[in-house]
Parts: C-alpha cells; sequence; structure tokens
C-alpha cells in the first residue's frame, strides 16, 4: 500500500508543493517583518541577560574550564626533553627502539648534553628528571655525562661508553625514545598502571610497582560506602527535620549545619581526638568495660564460627581481617594486666603479686613468681616478655580498637563531613511530601511500612539521588581527611595526586591521574542520569 | 434513611479530643450515622469537624470516648484496619505512580489477584467517566479529573464507609457544583455510606441526607437541609445557614408556643418560641429575607414595622433592598421581580412585616 | 603560624611604611615550629638589628612543588628557602635555584677559611648548608623502663611490642631498615641499588609493617609520643629534643643508626630580592650565628668553628647542647648521610614501590 502511494502521489505533491506560493510574511504596524520585528525585540533583553551572566561564565570560562582543559592536556603533552634536546630527539625519532643504537645517536646526544649544560636555563635536571621517569637511575647518568660531554671526541659511542657503561644499555636508549616523544600516552597509560615502552607498545606495569589501579577501586569502595552511610544515617534525620514541628525541626537543623560551618581541617582533627587509641572512645570503652565484652563476644564468635564451619571461619577471618588469636583467651585480661606490671614495674609488681593468696593467682602470675623466686627479677622479667609474646597479645594499646589512621577512620570521619550534603538536598525533597500522602495510603490498606515504602520512599528518591551524586562526587575526590586519618589502606587516589603534584613534581602523571578520575566521576553522572535520571534530581 | 437508634453503623459516644491538654476541641460529641446515609459536618474552621473526621479514619485517637463501626469499638484499631474510604482535600493522589496503578493500590496491599485488580480499577475508572486516563500520571490531569480519580480510588476497594474532607475545595464553582451531583449520584447507586466534612452551606444542602452543624467543638443542630434552613435551633445555626435577619428583643409573654417580643426600639412583634426561656428573657429574632412582605396586607399580618430603604441592588431574578428595621441597619429583603409588582425607591419610607411562623425566637447569643 | 607571621610583617611593614621600603623586606621560608623559631632567634632577628630590613617569615612543608610553581610562573614571592639536600641538588639541576657565588662566605671566626671551615659537602653550586639534621628514633622513658637502645630494638616487636611511628616516605625508612637487618652503614646504598637490596629492605619493614602509625609532618611523631598512640617512633632529631628540653616530656632520641642530612639555604631564580636574600644567607652562615642556633634548637653547625662556641640550651643553663648534637662523637657511632644522587636517582621508582607495598 504504502509502494502504491509513492508511486502515485509523490510527483503530483512535489507539483503542489512547487505552485504553492509562499504566503506573504506578517507585517509589523510600522510596515517591518513581523519575525524580524520580533526578534530584534527579544535581542535587548536577551543581550541584557547575557550580560547579566557573563561575568560569571567568564570567571568559569577562565578559572576553571580552560585550567581543567589545561591541565588535561598536560597528561598527555610533555616536551621537556624534545624542547632541550632537539638533536637527539630526531636521530631517535627514526629509530625502531630495538636495534643496535647508532653512532649518529650517540653524536646527536653528546651535541645536546653539551648545549643543555651551556643553556642559561641549566635544563639539564629537567631533562635528566623526564628520563629518569622512565628508567631508574638515569638522572645522574645524565648529569655526570653533560658535565664530561663538551670533552668527548668522536666517536662518541666509544666515548660515551667510556663515560658511563650505561650508555651501552640499549634500556636507557628506550628510555630516551620514550621521554622524547612530547606526544604521549605513557602517563595515562602509567596512571593504569601501564607501561608505554620505546616500540609504542602499552604492557602492564612490573608487579611490585602496580598500586594505582588499586587505589581507583578502593577511591571507589570508599566513596560508594560513605555515600551508603551517609544515605542510612541522613534519612531519617531529614525525615525527623521534614516532619517534626518548626521549632525542633530549625534545632535539628542547626545540629545539621554547625559542624558545616566549622573547617574540615577541625572535624577531622577532631575525630583523631575521638578515635585514636588513647582517645576518648577508646577510653570510654576501656572504663565501661564495653572493650572486653566486645573483645571476649569477638573470641567466644570465632571459636563458635570455627567449632561450626572450621573452613568458612577461615574464610571470613582472612578476608575481613580478623585479628583474632585463640591463645588470648588463655591470657584473657587479667593474665595479661599482671604481665605487663611485671614489665612495666619489675620487682616492685612481683613483689606484690607474693603477697597474693595462691588461689588468687593468675597462671601467669604463677610462673612469674616460681621463676622470681628460683632466679630472680631478670629471668622473671623475661618470663614475662615471653608469657606475652607467646600469647600473641601485642600488649601495649593492643586491647583498644584501631578506629584511625586506618580505613576505618577515613570512612568514619568522611562520613560525618558529608553528612549534610546529604541530609539537606533529603530534606529539601521530603519537605514537600505532604502527609496526606501517608494518611491515604494508610486509609486505603497500606501498614505503615507498605504505606512508607511504596509511597513515602518512591517520592524521596529524587532527593536520594542529589544527595548520592553529591555526596559521591565529593568523596571520590577527597583529600584532606584521608590524608590525615587514613593511614596506610585508608589513602585515596586525590593523596596520590597531591602526592605527584608536592612531592615528587610529576605534574604530568597527576594530570593524567586527574584526568581518570574525572573521566570516572563524569561516568557515573552519566550512569545516574541513566538509571535515575538528572531532571529527577531536586536539590530543593 | 434516618439512623436507626438501635444499631446505627458508626456512633460516636460522649467524644472528646484534646491537643494540648488545656482545651477541648470536641467537646463530648454524640453522633449516629445509619448505613447508607450521606452525612455532612458543617462549621466553620476550626469548629471541630475535622478533627472528628480524622478520629473516625484513625488518624487522631480520641481522648475520651468511644467510637464505633458497624457496632464494633475501632478505638485501638489502626487506620489500615478500618476499611474505610477516605478523599482528601488535596487529593492525595501518589505521583510517582499511574492514575490506574493508584487505583490499583489499596487492592494490591489488599492481596487480590491481579485479574480482578485489573477488571476492578476499570470498572471504578468508567464509573467515574475517565476510562481513558488509567495510563496518565496524576500532574497530567486536571482539577476535576484528579477529583475523580481520588473518588474511584477511595471507593474501588468497596469499603462500606466513605469519608470526605472538604474534597471540592480546590476546584472553581461550576465545576464544583457539576461534581456536587456527580458524588450525589455516586452514592446513590452504591449506597454507600458518606460523612462529608464541608464549610460550604449550599455544597452541604445540596446533597446531604443530613448536616451536622458544628461550632465551638460543638454540634449545634443536627437535621436534614431543609429542617435546618427552615427550622433553625439557635441563633448560631440561623445565621450559619443561608441568609438571616436578625432583631433583638425581650420575651413579654408566650402563649401556645408564640411569643410576644417587645423589640430594643420598643416596637412589638410574635414570634415562634422556639429557643427562649421564658418571659423576660432576652432573645433574638430570625426573620428570612424572602419570608419579609413589603406593604403586606395588614389584616392577616398582626404586626407590621417601618423599613427605611437604604439600598437597591438589582439582581434579575429578584431585587435585593437593604433598610433600616426596628434599628437594625443591615436588615436584608428579598423582593421578587415579579408582575406587577411595586417599584421601590431609595429612602422612601414602606411597612415590613411576616407572617408568624416565619420569625422564630432564638437564643440571645 | 603562617598567617600569624605574614600578619606581623605587614602589620610592621604598614606602621614603618616608608622607612621600612627604604630598607627592602624579605621574605624567608622555612619548616615551621621550633625550628623555625630558632632561625627567627639566631639570624632574623639580629639581620633586622643590623639593617632595618622587614622579614617575612614563611612556613612550607619541603619539597620543590611551590618553587618550581613560582619559578616557573614567573611570579616568585619566596627570596630565600630552607631545602633538604636532595632538593637543593635537584633545584639547582633544574634551574629553580640561584647559582652562588661562594667566595661572598667570610671565613670563620678563629679565622679558618670558609670552604675549609664548613663541614666536607655541605657547600653546594646552588646552596649552603645552615644546619646538619638528623633522622632519629625517640620513645618515651615512662612507658618504656628499660628502653631500646639500637636500630635492631625498633624491629623487634618480641622485646619491645607495640606501634611504630614511620615517615610516609621511603627515605631514611629504607636505609634504617637494612641497618637494622645487618648491613653496615657504609654499604647500605650499594645494597639498596639492587633489586635483592630493595626487596631485603622491605622485607624487614614487612615485619613490623601492621604496627606502622605513618607521620608526614615533623610535627607528628612527638605527639604520636605523648598521646600514647605509638612506643617508639622516627622523628627529626631537633623536634624531639625540643619536646623533652622545652616542653619538659619524658622522651629519650636512640642514635643508633641515625640517617643525618643537611639543611640549606637556596635562592630561588628570579626572587625579588636576591641581593638582600644573599646577604641574609652569608649573615646567618656566619659562625656566631650558626652557633646562636644551636642553643636554641639541637641541629648542629654545619660550620666546624661554631662547635666550640655551642654551650648549652638557651632556657636552661644545665642543659648543655654539645651531646644532643647528631654530630657528637657517642652520637655518631653507626650514622649514616643521606645520599641526595642515590635519592635523585632512583626516588621515582621507590617511590612507586614503597607506595604499592603501602597499599598491599
Amino acid at each position: 500500500m504504502a509502494v502504491t502511494e509513492v508511486g502515485t502521489d509523490a510527483p503530483g505533491g512535489e507539483a503542489r508543493k512547487a505552485k504553492q506560493p509562499k504566503p506573504a510574511p506578517l507585517l509589523a504596524a510600522d510596515g517591518t517583518p513581523l519575525r524580524k520585528k520580533l526578534r530584534q525585540a527579544l535581542m535587548l533583553s536577551r543581550m541584557r541577560a547575557f550580560a547579566l551572566v557573563a561575568p560569571l561564565l567568564l570567571f568559569i570560562l577562565i578559572a576553571f574550564v580552560i585550567p581543567i582543559f589545561a591541565f588535561m592536556v598536560q597528561g598527555f603533552y610533555d616536551n621537556e626533553y624534545a624542547k632541550f634536546m632537539p638533536r637527539s630527539t630526531e636521530a631517535l625519532a627514526d629509530w625502531d627502539g630495538e636495534s643496535e643504537p647508532t653512532e649518529e645517536m650517540y653524536a646527536a646526544m653528546v651535541a645536546d648534553l653539551v648545549a643543555a649544560r651551556d643553556h642559561p636555563d641549566r635544563p639539564i635536571g629537567r631533562v635528566a628528571t623526564r628520563v629518569n621517569r622512565e628508567l631508574s637511575g638515569t638522572r645522574s647518568l645524565f648529569t655526570s655525562t653533560a658535565r664530561k660531554a663538551a670533552r668527548m671526541e668522536a666517536p662518541f659511542k666509544d666515548a660515551m661508553i667510556k663515560a658511563d657503561k650505561d650508555w651501552a644499555d640499549i634500556e636507557t636508549w628506550q628510555a630516551v625514545k620514550v621521554a622524547s616523544t612530547a606526544w604521549t600516552p605513557a602517563y595515562y597509560a602509567a596512571s593504569l598502571d601501564f607501561k608505554y615502552t620505546a616500540t609504542g607498545d602499552i604492557v602492564r606495569q612490573s608487579e611490585d610497582r602496580r598500586i594505582h589501579v588499586t587505589l581507583f577501586l578502593r577511591t571507589l569502595e570508599i566513596a560508594f560506602t560513605v555515600t551508603v552511610l551517609t544515605i542510612l544515617l541522613g534519612y531519617p534525620v531529614a525525615w525527623l527535620m521534614a516532619n517534626l514541628p518548626l521549632r525542633t525541626s530549625n534545632l535539628l537543623l542547626i545540629l545539621v549545619l554547625l559542624p558545616f560551618w566549622t573547617s574540615i581541617l577541625v572535624r577531622t582533627t577532631a575525630w583523631i581526638a575521638m578515635l585514636q587509641g588513647q582517645g576518648v572512645l577508646n577510653d570510654v570503652a576501656d572504663w565501661s568495660g564495653i572493650n572486653s565484652m566486645i573483645v571476649w563476644a569477638e573470641l567466644r564468635f570465632a571459636e563458635l564460627g570455627d567449632m561450626l564451619w572450621p573452613s568458612v571461619w577461615q574464610e571470613i577471618a582472612n578476608r575481613f581481617d580478623v585479628n583474632l588469636a585463640y591463645d588470648r583467651l588463655a591470657l584473657a585480661s587479667l593474665c595479661a594486666n599482671d604481665v605487663n606490671q611485671v614489665l612495666n614495674q619489675g620487682q616492685g609488681a612481683l613483689d606484690g603479686l607474693a603477697q597474693r593468696a595462691a588461689a588468687d593467682l593468675t597462671d601467669c602470675a604463677t610462673e612469674m613468681l616460681a621463676i622470681y623466686n628460683a632466679n630472680g627479677v631478670e629471668a622473671a622479667v623475661a618470663k614475662a616478655r615471653e608469657l606475652k609474646a607467646d600469647a600473641g597479645f601485642a600488649g601495649y594499646g593492643d586491647e583498644r580498637f584501631s578506629m584511625i589512621y586506618n580505613k576505618t577512620g577515613t570512612l568514619i570521619a568522611m562520613t560525618h563531613i558529608l553528612l549534610p550534603f546529604m541530609v539537606l538536598p533529603l530534606y529539601s525533597v521530603m519537605k514537600t511530601i505532604k502527609p496526606s500522602y501517608l494518611r491515604a495510603a494508610k486509609s486505603l490498606g497500606a501498614t505503615n511500612w507498605v504505606a512508607f515504602w511504596r509511597v513515602y520512599f518512591p517520592q524521596s528518591v529524587p532527593g536520594i539521588g542529589a544527595g548520592a551524586l553529591l555526596v559521591f562526587i565529593l568523596a571520590i575526590g577527597y583529600y584532606i581527611t584521608p590524608a590525615l586519618v587514613g593511614g596506610q589502606d585508608g589513602q585515596m587516589i586525590s593523596n596520590f595526586i597531591d602526592f605527584h603534584m608536592r612531592r615528587s613534581l610529576n605534574w604530568p602523571l597527576a594530570a593524567a591521574m586527574g584526568g581518570v578520575l574525572l573521566i570516572f566521576v563524569l561516568f557515573f553522572y552519566w550512569l545516574y542520569d541513566r538509571i535515575v535520571g538528572i531532571d529527577n534530581m531536586k536539590l530543593g | 434513611m434516618q439512623a436507626s437508634d438501635g444499631n446505627p453503623f458508626v456512633a460516636f459516644e460522649r467524644v472528646q479530643k484534646s491537643y494540648d491538654g488545656e482545651t477541648l476541641v470536641v467537646k463530648d460529641l454524640n453522633l449516629s450515622i445509619g448505613k447508607g446515609e450521606f452525612l455532612t459536618m458543617l462549621g466553620p474552621s476550626g469548629s471541630g469537624k475535622t478533627t472528628c473526621l480524622m478520629m473516625l479514619a484513625g488518624f487522631e485517637t480520641a481522648t475520651h470516648g468511644e467510637i464505633r463501626l458497624a457496632g464494633k469499638p475501632i478505638n485501638s484499631v489502626p487506620p489500615h484496619k478500618r476499611g474505610i474510604g477516605m478523599v482528601f482535600q488535596n487529593y492525595a493522589l501518589f505521583p510517582h505512580m499511574t492514575v490506574a496503578e493508584n487505583l490499583a493500590f489499596p487492592l494490591q496491599v489488599r492481596k487480590m489477584p491481579k485479574a480482578d485488580i485489573e477488571a476492578k480499577v476499570a470498572k471504578a475508572l468508567g464509573m467515574v467517566q475517565m476510562g481513558a486516563f488509567g495510563g496518565r500520571r496524576p500532574a497530567q490531569l486536571s482539577g476535576g479529573q484528579q477529583q475523580r480519580i481520588a473518588l474511584a480510588r477511595a471507593l474501588v476497594f468497596d469499603p462500606e464507609l466513605v469519608l470526605m474532607d472538604e474534597p471540592l475545595g480546590a476546584l472553581d464553582k461550576q465545576l464544583r457544583e457539576h461534581m456536587q451531583y456527580e458524588i450525589k449520584h455516586i452514592h446513590e447507586s452504591l449506597g454507600v455510606t458518606v460523612v462529608y466534612v464541608t464549610h460550604d452551606q449550599s455544597e452541604a444542602l445540596t446533597m446531604s441526607d443530613r448536616i451536622a452543624v458544628f461550632n465551638d467543638g460543638v454540634i449545634q443542630q443536627l437535621a436534614p437541609p431543609a429542617d435546618l434552613y427552615e427550622r433553625p435551633e439557635n441563633a448560631f445555626v440561623a445565621q450559619f445557614i443561608g441568609e438571616n435577619n436578625k432583631l433583638s428583643g425581650k420575651v413579654e409573654e408566650i402563649t401556645d408556643g408564640v411569643a410576644e417580643v417587645v423589640l430594643d426600639d420598643g416596637e412589638r412583634v410574635s414570634a415562634l418560641a422556639v429557643n427562649v426561656e421564658g418571659p423576660g428573657s432576652r432573645t433574638l429574632l430570625s426573620v428570612r429575607p424572602e419570608r419579609v412582605v413589603i406593604n403586606p396586607d395588614e389584616a392577616r399580618i398582626a404586626h407590621t414595622l417601618d423599613g427605611h430603604v437604604r439600598e437597591l441592588i438589582y439582581l434579575g431574578d429578584h431585587i435585593r433592598c437593604r433598610m433600616a428595621v426596628a434599628g437594625n441597619d443591615e436588615f436584608i429583603v428579598k423582593v421578587p421581580n415579579a408582575a406587577g409588582q411595586k417599584h421601590l425607591a431609595v429612602d422612601s419610607h414602606v411597612r415590613v412585616g411576616w407572617e408568624t411562623e416565619d420569625c422564630r425566637a432564638l437564643d440571645a447569643a | 603560624m603562617k598567617l600569624k607571621h605574614i600578619l606581623i610583617g605587614a602589620v610592621s611593614a604598614a606602621t614603618l611604611s616608608s622607612a621600612a621600603l627604604a630598607e627592602g623586606q624579605l621574605t624567608v621560608v622555612s619548616w615551621g615550629g621550633a625550628y623555625t623559631k630558632s632561625q627567627v632567634e639566631a639570624y632574623h632577628k639580629p639581620f633586622i638589628a643590623e639593617t632595618g630590613v622587614q622579614i617575612i617569615s614563611e612556613d612550607y612543608n619541603g619539597g620543590l612543588a611551590e618553587v618550581k610553581a613560582q619559578v616557573e610562573a614567573g611570579n616568585v614571592t619566596w627570596d630565600i628557602v630552607d631545602v633538604e639536600l636532595s632538593d637543593a641538588v635537584r633545584g639547582c639541576d633544574e634551574g629553580l635555584f640561584e647559582p652562588l657565588d661562594l667566595s661572598m662566605l667570610p671565613a670563620g671566626a678563629d679565622g679558618t677559611p670558609a670552604e675549609e671551615d664548613f663541614i666536607e659537602g655541605t657547600l653546594h653550586e646552588c646552596a649552603v648548608a645552615n644546619i646538619v639534621w638528623s633522622t632519629i628514633f625517640a620513645y618515651d622513658t615512662t612507658v618504656l623502663a628499660e628502653g631500646p637502645t639500637t636500630i635492631e630494638d625498633f624491629f623487634d616487636l618480641e622485646k619491645f611490642p607495640g606501634k611504630r611511628g614511620m615517615r610516609k616516605s621511603p627515605k631514611a625508612n629504607l636505609e634504617m631498615a637494612l641497618i637494622a637487618d645487618g648491613v653496615d652503614p657504609a654499604e647500605v646504598y650499594d645494597v639498596l641499588a639492587t633489586e635483592e637490596g630493595i626487596a631485603r629492605a622491605f622485607a624487614k619493614l614487612d615485619t613490623i609493617k601492621d604496627q606502622i602509625v605513618w607521620w608526614e609532618a615533623g610535627a607528628q611523631p612527638p605527639q604520636l609520643l605523648a598521646d600514647g598512640e605509638v612506643v617508639m617512633t622516627t622523628a627529626y632529631n631537633g623536634r624531639v629534643f625540643n619536646a623533652f628540653a622545652a616542653e619538659g616530656k619524658p622522651f629519650k632520641i636512640v642514635w643508633d643508626g641515625q640517617i643525618w642530612d643537611l639543611d640549606l639555604w637556596a635562592i630561588p631564580k628570579g626572587a625579588p630580592n636576591a641581593e638582600l636574600a644573599k646577604q641574609f644567607l652569608v649573615f646567618s652562615t656566619e659562625t656566631e650565628q650558626l652557633a646562636a642556633q644551636a642553643s636554641w634548637i639541637s641541629y648542629g653547625p654545619a660550620r666546624k668553628s661554631s662547635a666550640a662556641l655551642v654551650s648549652h640550651y638557651t632556657d636552661r643553663p644545665d642543659l648543655p647542647m654539645a651531646e644532643h648534637m647528631p654530630t657528637a662523637p657517642e652520637n655518631f657511632t653507626r650514622a649514616l648521610q643521606n645520599d641526595f644522587e642515590f635519592w635523585a636517582d632512583r626516588q621515582d621508582e621507590l617511590n612507586e614501590v614503597f607506595n604499592a607495598w603501602l597499599a598491599q
């Protein structure tokens, strides 16, 4: 049917269209075409609106877009070598990266080294640094050879190898070739634990130097965990704020905002005081006995786990790094206490133990006393040390929980600091959900839970989405808090970007890592848009 | 459809409600509602009518007293187990669900089979003539359409009792009047019991079998619409329902239910003694504007008073005349725009009078 | 601290405006805390008294990042910076620092010519050393009555259970690990230049890895000790001395296996007041000034002639400084100088390996 329609209709249709006169344009009262007049009228207001936003636009462009662009480019472009060593750059451009280095390459290198040393900016250090990033140890090779280069004579190959035998090593030349490429994927490859070679391949970095992928994954894991924690903690708070009478909810709002107005540094430091081994929380736990209760429960749990499902328990213990030694049971608190006293006070403690009734003595005390009576203080203290080592309880601070200088610390502090970013969007969305929806749901027969889950919760999802996106993106680039409380397993990728910015001065690598991070953020933004829809996001 | 006192469907017994423990919002409420009845709770805002409705729905608990539904006390039954349909002032349609999903919701929580749900939803949508709108979101509907959906949702699970909390308050006048008839018709065809809350007296008069007029936490009068208008039992009801002229005075004597009243300016009139204590007590006379006769036949009407015409408003079917009568400057008379009716002039003096049974002597509140 | 310095500088500059500007001003950048204080007392104050120049004292955390940023942006605000040796060499090679004419340094107070008076290796193309400092480890004597005495003890969890503080950097840690593992200090860098040597150092660190609390700023380790967070920690000797001498903390330094290093003055290329900075550099590295600094903090003066003038801690005449110096003979038995050449060559690689090891 469609075919016949086209066949019969199309030519006629075109003919009709061609014949049809174009309608005369509508004219405004003064005779100009209406369309043009409208454009003129709108132009003025448009320009006025643009003038209002122009300063911000300009500011964003200069302070945000251009630097980000420039920085991302820096991850691809590094001409530190090519700029100052043009001859060898040219000579190496045609080299295949595998065959024996030629005399021309050596000659060009010597000429470049001489020129670089005479250059007023003294770029030899920068050149050496660049090559050193590709092959460790070449820095001094360059600086020392440069000092001798002026006195070298042809044949340059022999002269250079005589100056340092590393010049005979093809690895050196391969590193130079990689460094001499100005537009290079080397840094982006390095930021993902790959290595760009002289032959143009990209291969995995050797195992003991792979670090970035682990860090990116950990960063994502921490950001995700923090997001989930802020939802779990923030949702009830936001709900209370949205549903309590105004006075109470205002008070809550202030409580939520108050930490928000305090410097991140102060808040993080406060967490250090709270969580550290000798900190407030541990002191309270220690004083109230919660500490030993938890340790006791931990041990019983481990015992039970081991009894019922030995293999499963082992797996759990390994995975979660549950540091539970059974022998600790043998040396439960009392015993440990005696040992510690002897270790710290020596004879005094032993004399104290000697005055106790035999029935009141712990096993450890009995053992130590026996040795004290037989062989004196020194031997008894040695025994105490032995007991302590045998028992596997690492003595000092071990009965206290490690809540800081590790991932736990990072999670706790970041969750606290980012909580307002979850509570505020949630609150502003929940504020708009009328209580009559819940009442309607209940009147229609829904239990409290069903009414919440099917009616209230879906309507609060835009708030969760906005809060989650906000918290996640902030968390993924978090830096100060993990730097202060992260210890060794609570560090995030930003800390390494910082390290390369401030310490190793490897700015291109920092730029590449930042670029990868930015791509991550954009990816998650896109994912969010696909799943939730960005126009579903409500900040208020 | 009067409540059968022996076994009312809904009963409030000595119900009291206080929010702050100091003042009572509902004072000693007794009310029986029969099965299938359309009862309206009418009153100004703050009169306690909505609180009563919320106690019935289960969203507020009574401070004292008992509420029974079909003979069983429901004070401690949670709202979702009461099986009462409810229509809210702002519809409360779930914005994240389609119309059909909104209607299916009460059926789903009752774990009804899917096929039955679809059938019932379709039927309910047909009932409110919204069959084509099942796939839309509430935000895509007009106010009137949303109202119909809210109504359908409250009815779709076949509740025996439906509560409506000022459901038409957000609609414009024309739509509101249209919806009043529609609700009325649905009520008649389903035979469901309806408790309806409004502050709009014309709405109440149009739809209800009986109206409970609330003021100050107390039911002032519970009666069918006609009774309420024709025979208000106290000054509040007379004033609240329809237009009313009041004249204050003092009862001189009561004979056979007719009181002789001396008005404050000395004129004497007679009125039905509805709510007066006896000779010597103060009273407020209530006369409806349309019952006042201008220049009446003196032989039929015992007492006539002087009326000084202050203002005339032409309203097509009648003329509204404001005059000063017995010291009341706001005395309104509706003069029918009938053939042969004499035209009045501003500032002229006329005689006004009324039948004794049209004038009710009420409490002086 | 930093802000305060700037404020003081700004306020004094404002009040003394014309006179001060005529005399010029100088931005001196150092590491903050007790160390900067010792410099203010020993260098800045006498220099101001002599020349009338205003000195703005700023703090930083080491590294070349700020200098590099300033020089490359062509907007240098720092006049003179206190840097570590490896940074001085690297900065010099990369053209970040002004080359210096070392003949401007005067002879020592006892008449020894400058190039002989300065300890060997403390004069450099672009930088002149002022002090010798050291990375050591320390413990709290109230916690450990019978404390550790050797670097081996630091790695011995059986003998001394408990947490250790260490700087979050491979520098000094790898050297200490090797010394503790039995390597002669003289051979440490040769061993570390091999794959096996690196593996050996990390294997030693592995034995205490679970117990390590990492620190980054020099002010942290005394705090960790004071809080009882660690039983012993590596630290800069001056920081521990200060906690002990000025704050009365019961800390004790173990000198065995110390890794000593230099701090030097260097002038960023394009410094706004380069001439004044040179004047300040020469002044502050004179025998008297170096000796004066040693009475404020226990870092060894870079001039031999200063040693004779070092007496006691400023606030405590009962506390002779000599024995608290890294260079004191009894402290110097198993000491190792940080090899800047090695670290300049290897730090990128070793940092990566270190970080990968940390993340394991």
